[in-house]
């Protein structure tokens, strides 16, 4: 009798039907699976066409890339100007700072590189001493930033300004709001009941104020609360406001990671005899900070952006820069292209973190589900 | 059946006296009177919400009693943070949802507690985690993450790593109720083997086939109170109390 041949698990596996599987099938269940959506994805593709047969006209081929004005610009070809951005990079870069010692940010620049690989990719080989150099980074970074020592002119800080300002208030501004977030979320989980008031009254401050306010009052209140005597820079107070305004975000933030973390997990750690800090550190913040991943980054690329804010108190960063470009009578009239390149450098900037977020999110799944 | 010779010589290793907790104004454990003597295994059964997980997790102080008094190895239980971290030390808990650790690996689970909180060497506690880990028949899986393991292999992890800590008194807290029935044998045949070694060992169970084979002493609660307290032969053939009677009826007969 067949039955009694027939063994389990002796089936064989069986191709799919033809054309379901493949560039074939894809094609036809994603654009052509039916006469409307035939002609709609016809439709489409004559439009993506001359759209990009425009914008890949008036960026590149019919572009001017050097000139001397708008006007000559105009002489030349049709498309857009990149001559105001060309003639203005190094301040769009620098800002003011004096162009013989522009080498100094230049070695601040490569060195950031090599500072923060080592904290973004723990994989990395000769991780240790990279950690090293990641430490001292922000004293070597404030020397030859702000000279006065071993030589270096000293700069005034009004001279700052371009994509270097940027970068010096977005990056410090996300290297300390991160430490002061994630003791601020623990802080507000406390069972010790001033600790736990002075961190939400501070998260509770911070978010409930504009950013802008927070601005005048670095540039303009700080100096009379602080002892007599001292006088932090206008950047300094600038960095620290943009940090507390960054924390407190990023302070709520871990706190859902923290409470999305099941009880379970702390009894276990209570009952192998864990102290509170040990569970923190190895067991609550690791499975928290992994939960916060996308909303610690939506608040940095936030912060990032935020930055350009610093215009209200006469700061110049590239929007800054931009707008002084525009207000040169040659110039006059190109902010589509002025404010399109100042866009680029922040859109590069935030898909970079927004990609790095989604990379660290995947490497640190242990799920598996 | 597993026989316990040492049982009324030596001293109790643990010992409740007139204990009683309250969630709010609940009142979830009555008078609860116990003495667990050194490699006694214990099971404690009865209905859902009888208190049977409140009570073995006011061992380990998981919860706090309000009244009475409760002794581990001679150690009281109090507000007293060194004692509780004395006697964490000493009481291992297995529960039922594993909780393990996910972002961890198996070994990394088994090693983290014996390293910070005993201070071993990384090296030794490695060791003890492999040698432990082949004891309950995984050593295969250490460098696998818990999310990759099926649930029985889980829970005998989640063994392990409170056996790492080298634990007087091992509680169990429904070790089998979130498994498959398939996984169920594996688990409690590891649970078997722990008791024949000489563990103590509390339960809470309802696997009544596991309790025959291995108790001293059935507790059976209700709301909140040790209705009986027997060796599994009364037990289970003629039981003094009623309600104990028809609980037996209900969970036997199907």
């Amino acid at each position: 009798m067949i039955k009694e041949l027939y063994k389990p698990g002796s089936y064989p596996n069986l191709a799919p039907p033809k054309g379901t599987v493949g560039f074939y099938g894809w094609t036809k269940s994603n654009l052509f699976s039916s006469l409307s959506n035939s002609l709609l994805t016809i439709f489409s593709f004559i439009l993506l066409y001359f759209l990009i047969d425009g914008i890949i006209g008036w960026f590149f081929l019919d572009a001017v890339f050097d000139a001397d004005s708008k006007i000559e610009c105009r002489k030349i070809d049709s498309g857009a100007c990149w001559a105001v951005i060309t003639r203005r990079v190094g301040q769009f870069i620098y800002g003011f700072y004096p162009d013989a010692e522009r080498w100094r940010i230049d070695i601040v620049f490569i060195g950031l590189f090599f500072a923060s690989a080592p904290l973004l990719y723990p994989d990395l080989p000769l991780r240790r001493w990279l950690l090293w150099f990641s430490g001292f980074y922000p004293f070597i970074a404030f020397i030859l930033i702000n000279g006065g020592l071993f030589g270096l002119v000293s700069i005034e800080i009004n001279l700052f300004g371009g994509f270097m300002l940027t970068l010096i208030i977005g990056v410090s501004g996300i290297v300390c709001s991160l430490p002061l977030g994630i003791m601020l979320a623990l802080g507000r989980q406390s069972k010790l009941t001033v600790v736990r008031s002075i961190s939400v009254c501070f998260i509770e401050f911070m978010r409930g104020v504009p950013l802008i306010t927070l601005l005048f009052v670095a540039s303009s209140m700080l100096n009379y609360f602080m002892p007599p005597g001292t006088n932090f820079s206008i950047l300094v107070r600038v960095i620290i406001m943009f940090t507390f305004f960054a924390a407190a975000y990023i302070a709520e933030v871990i706190r859902g990671g923290i409470q999305a973390i099941p009880k379970g997990q702390y009894e276990a750690a209570e009952s192998l005899g864990m102290t509170y800090w040990q569970t923190t550190r190895f067991i609550t913040l690791p499975q928290a900070m992994k939960i916060s991943i996308p909303g610690i980054v939506n608040t940095f690329i936030g912060l990032y952006k935020d930055t350009t804010l610093v215009i209200v108190i006469g700061l110049l960063d590239p929007l800054g820069i931009g707008r002084a470009a525009l207000a040169d009578t040659k110039w006059n009239g190109l902010s589509t292209e002025t404010y399109l390149f100042v866009a680029l450098f922040f859109f590069v900037s935030c898909f970079a973190m927004s990609r790095y977020s989604l990379w660290l999110e995947n490497k640190l799944n242990t799920d598996h589900r | 059946m597993v026989t316990n010779k040492k049982n009324n010589s030596s001293k109790p290793v643990i010992e409740i006296k007139e204990m009683h907790k309250w969630f709010g104004n609940f009142h979830v454990l009555k008078n609860i009177t116990l003495k667990v003597n050194q490699g006694e295994r214990i099971v404690i059964c009865g209905p859902s919400g009888s208190g049977k997980s409140t009570l073995i997790r006011c061992i380990n102080r998981l919860e706090v009693h309000q009244q009475g008094d409760i002794i581990v190895n001679d150690i009281e239980l109090s507000g007293d943070l060194k004692n509780l971290e004395a006697i964490r030390r000493e009481v291992g808990m297995v529960f039922q949802s594993f909780n393990l650790f996910p972002h961890l690996s198996v070994l990394e689970n088994c090693t983290l507690a014996p390293i910070w909180v005993r201070g071993l060497p990384k090296k030794e506690a490695e060791e003890m985690a492999m040698e432990l880990l082949t004891k309950v028949k995984i050593p295969e899986q250490a460098l696998k993450f818990p999310g990759q393991l099926s649930g029985g292999q889980q829970q005998r992890v989640a063994i392990a790593r409170s056996l790492c800590m080298e634990p007087k008194i091992m509680l169990f807290d429904e070790p089998t109720s979130a498994l498959d029935p398939e996984m169920i044998k594996e688990v409690l045949d590891t649970m078997i083997e722990l008791a024949e070694s000489g563990m103590t060992m509390l339960v809470v169970t309802h696997e009544m086939g596991f309790a025959k084979k291995v108790a001293d002493s059935i507790i059976f609660m209700d709301e909140g109170e040790i209705i009986e307290q027997n060796n599994p032969k009364t037990f289970f053939n003629n039981p003094e109390n009623e309600r104990t009677k028809l609980f037996l009826s209900q969970i036997l007969n199907h």
